[in-house]
């Protein structure tokens, strides 16, 4: 018989297959005269939006769902499959009902696909949100206008401008939305064998798909069916993934990782939702200097973000040990250079700490995953046998 | 380019050979602190005018593919991690660096500081980022809100944003230097450049002339190096305005780079260093002479009216970092120069060389090349290789394209000139 939590996670899974043309319209229908923004990874402020009575909707490419027949003509072979897919997205009309995008200054293809957009697309704005990379008190006061900027932008589409108390409201929803994603990761961390990588997956991706109010919703009901659910224990190594934070592997590959005879017990999927480790906390305070604050002061460390207070790889490393995780895995996207880059640097610090490490390539448009799988058993049993 | 290129090319090697004659003995620990910074809307000024050596790992890294060194050096990165599909510039500066810092003009210093002029390539970040953690020193990101506002200027939040940062900065080189900044060199540092600024732009006008007196792509790469490196001081203006005279002299004479000038282009993109010269005969042979070309202003775009403003050094600065150079400019900023290119410098084709190392460059040509073919009307051949990674060069292959194209528009003008 379906539980409750099965039901949630079948919920997920079919929302994950449903087109983004059919959500953005879906949720039109419920809010006539609200508009769909369209949030291209890592990072966007969703917050504004949602204050702004819109709603963020994630587009993270287009999966192994769209072949890109279109998309290839314009960005060449050694670009990144997410923009090709996400320009194919749009040129043929999968993303109607979108009515804006958001791009950000994450890497140099993710730049100009913003602009490609912009040419082939003139009915949809673009929104362009440089995020700062000197870190510090300069920073906070530059993303605040930047915010401000966006948010006027917001207005104009939507006809209404957030209000202090709408956006304090806000980020309140959303604090109490992400401490509820780490819940699902605390899980993870502590009894992997009650929520499965694919599941939490499913269960946080939905949350790019949906309102945030439905999925806090959906998620403070799956939490404690989670923490009640019956599992046994697998004989896995502990391995935190890193790499993955913008293109996103298909979910079946991440599915035959776990197979291959790991736990996943961290990861970088879907980054840009879970950008905070705690609460962004407006408090009495102004609602958009907190949010720009938490960007430059108490966001997650990425491939994307060059924050030069601390080694990237030490926050790796401390990750690694406070999950007591045994390995990590670097799952980067083909041809994404800020995770190739990183790789780098982690792979000098992981081999220092003697922290064992595998280093994997994936497309999101990939099918077949039996090559990836058998070097993850071949590592995990390197692992286990040793 | 016949005599008078061959002095030019003189004057150009004389000073070149200099800037990494002060660059060897600051690495044997004389002379001047180092400051490692990248092209791309360079705040050179700033650096010169605390006396601290520019040095431009980018520079280097072109030197090395340009005398077929940078293989070992991109294969040694390789092993350390780096992928086959990183930008090739910056693995050959790291093999490099972690091999002794031995190129083939010279040693370059060890950095006293990193300065990461974040000027629209995301790949500069990560480089200084690892070169400050493969050999500790302190770095300084300097963050440049890219241009993103539809009237293509910054906000005046953006500039407001540099000039404080700029003023860290002077903060960062008074400390490291020991001394407090000199406002009157800065200014003089800031007026030479926009002497500099307004020589080069002549230059650059004068591809506008038929014949064009040089190829403002193959060429222009000569001026580029001391425009950077130099950029500042009197040698450099100086031989600017050396440039200004002798290429006036020859367009003034009619003579071009080439025996006939039969097709006018466009070209953008990086060269493709390891191969410039056999890329270079690709279009000699046909009469093809670049009018114009978008890789002689990353560092700077001076020829649509920039100048620096001694009167206001630190914001004239910020102004060249956020809009006044072309890695800051959004892709359809590009699109329009380019068109500027076509119509202004009165070109017949645009060629865009797509390098894989370099995606600020050319992720999305094949938009611009459907922008410019479809919308436009304007012929465009589009070529792969890479500007530093000798692996990705196919000499027959380009050829064969490289020809196909110019055939067809021989043709075309054959066609069209019979009609009319
Ligand atoms: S996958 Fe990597 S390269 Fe591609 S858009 Fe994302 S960050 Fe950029
Ligand atoms: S990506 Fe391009 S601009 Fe950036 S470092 Fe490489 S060659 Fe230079």
């Amino acid at each position: 018989m379906a539980t409750p939590l099965d039901d949630s996670l079948a919920r997920c899974r079919t929302l994950l297959e449903t087109p983004l043309a059919e959500v953005a319209g879906g949720w039109k229908c419920a809010h006539p005269g609200g508009s769909v923004i369209g949030c291209f990874p890592v990072y966007t402020p969703a917050e504004l939006i949602h204050a702004s009575g819109a709603l963020p909707l994630g587009v993270l490419g287009a999966g192994n769902q769209v072949e890109i027949a279109h998309a290839d003509a314009r960005f060449q072979s050694f670009v990144c499959s997410i923009v090709k897919s996400t320009l194919e997205l749009g040129l043929t009309s999968r993303l109607d009902g979108v009515d804006a995008m958001v791009f950000h200054s994450i890497c140099d293809p993710a730049r100009n696909l913003a602009s490609v957009f912009k040419r082939n697309f003139p009915g949809v704005p673009v929104f362009y949100l440089h995020l700062p990379q000197n870190m510090g008190a300069r920073a906070v006061e530059y993303l605040d206008a930047e915010y401000r900027r966006f948010l006027a932008g917001l207005a104009e589409l939507n006809g209404r401008a957030a209000t202090a108390d709408d956006l304090r409201s806000s980020l309140a929803l959303f604090d109490t939305w992400r401490a509820l994603v780490r819940g699902l990761y605390r899980v993870r961390a502590g009894s992997p064998e009650k929520l499965s990588a694919a599941e939490c997956y499913a269960l946080v991706r939905a949350g790019t798909l949906m309102p945030v109010e439905e999925h806090a919703a959906l998620l403070g009901a799956a939490l404690p069916a989670l923490e009640a659910r019956p599992a046994r224990p697998k004989d896995r190594i502990r391995v935190v993934l890193e790499g993955s934070f913008c293109e996103q592997p298909p979910l079946e590959l991440i599915e035959r990782l776990e197979e291959a005879g790991c736990y996943l017990v961290d990861d970088d999927f879907l980054l840009g939702w879970r950008f905070f480790g705690q609460d962004v906390g407006a408090g009495s305070g102004d609602p958009v200097r907190a949010l720009a604050e938490a960007y430059v002061d108490a966001s997650v460390y990425s491939g994307i973000k060059h924050d030069l207070r601390e080694p990237k790889a030490k926050h790796l490393l401390d990750k690694v040990r406070a999950l007591r995780a045994d390995a990590v895995v670097i799952l980067a996207a083909k041809f994404c250079e800020p995770a190739l880059f990183d790789y780098a640097l982690y792979r000098k610090a992981l081999d220092e700490a003697r922290i064992p490490h595998l280093f994997l390539e994936f497309e999101e448009k990939a099918w077949v995953f039996d090559r990836l799988r058998s070097e993850v058993e071949t590592f995990v049993e390197s692992m286990l046998f040793a | 380019m016949g005599r008078y290129q061959d002095r030019m090319h003189l004057l150009q090697k004389d000073m070149m050979a200099r800037y990494y004659a002060e660059l060897q003995v600051s690495a044997e620990g004389g002379g001047e602190k180092a400051a490692y910074m990248l092209v791309s809307g360079n705040p050179v000024e700033l650096v010169r005018a605390f006396g601290l050596l520019p040095v431009f790992p980018e520079v280097n890294a072109l030197q090395l593919a340009v005398k077929k060194q940078a293989l070992p050096f991109i294969q040694k990165a390789e092993e350390l991690g780096y992928s086959i599909d990183n930008c090739a510039y910056v693995k050959a500066d790291i093999g490099c660096y972690l091999s002794g810092r031995k190129t083939p003009l010279g040693e370059i210093p060890r950095p006293s500081l990193i300065l990461c002029n974040y000027v629209g390539c995301n790949v500069y970040l990560q480089w200084f980022e690892h070169l400050a953690e493969y050999d500790p020193t302190p770095i300084f990101n300097l963050d440049i809100p890219f241009t993103r506002l539809d009237h293509g200027e910054p906000a005046a939040e953006d500039v407001a944003y540099v000039v404080r940062q700029l003023e860290d900065l002077v903060a960062v080189c008074e400390g490291l230097t020991g001394r407090a900044l000199d406002e009157a060199r800065l200014r003089r540092v800031v007026e030479l450049s926009a002497e500099t600024g307004e020589l080069w732009s002549q230059v650059k006008a004068l591809t506008r002339r038929r014949p064009s007196p040089f190829d403002a792509y193959f060429d222009s790469v000569t001026m580029m190096a001391p425009l950077y490196c130099l950029r500042g001081t009197e040698e450099c203006r100086d031989f600017f305005r050396a440039a200004v005279d002798e290429l006036t002299e020859r367009a003034d004479a009619g003579q071009g780079p080439l025996p006939e000038e039969r097709f006018r282009i466009v070209v953008e993109g990086p060269p493709p260093w390891p191969y410039l010269r056999t890329f270079r005969d690709m279009f000699s042979r046909w009469g093809a002479v670049a009018v114009a070309s978008t890789y002689s202003t990353v560092g700077g775009l001076w020829e649509f009216g920039f100048r620096h403003d001694p009167d206001k050094p630190l914001e004239s600065i910020a102004r060249h970092m956020l809009q006044w150079n072309l890695t800051n400019r959004n892709f359809l900023q590009r699109y329009d120069q380019i068109r500027r290119y076509v119509e202004e410098w009165e070109a017949d084709a645009l060629v865009i060389h797509s390098v894989k190392s370099c995606r600020l460059f050319s992720a999305g040509q094949g938009d611009m090349r459907e922008y410019f073919t479809k919308e436009l009307g304007v012929p465009t051949l589009l070529v792969e290789s890479d500007l530093q990674d000798p692996r990705y060069f196919s000499e027959a292959q380009m050829k064969n394209r490289v020809d196909a194209f110019f055939e067809s528009l021989s043709h075309r003008r054959a066609v069209t000139g019979a009609a009319s």
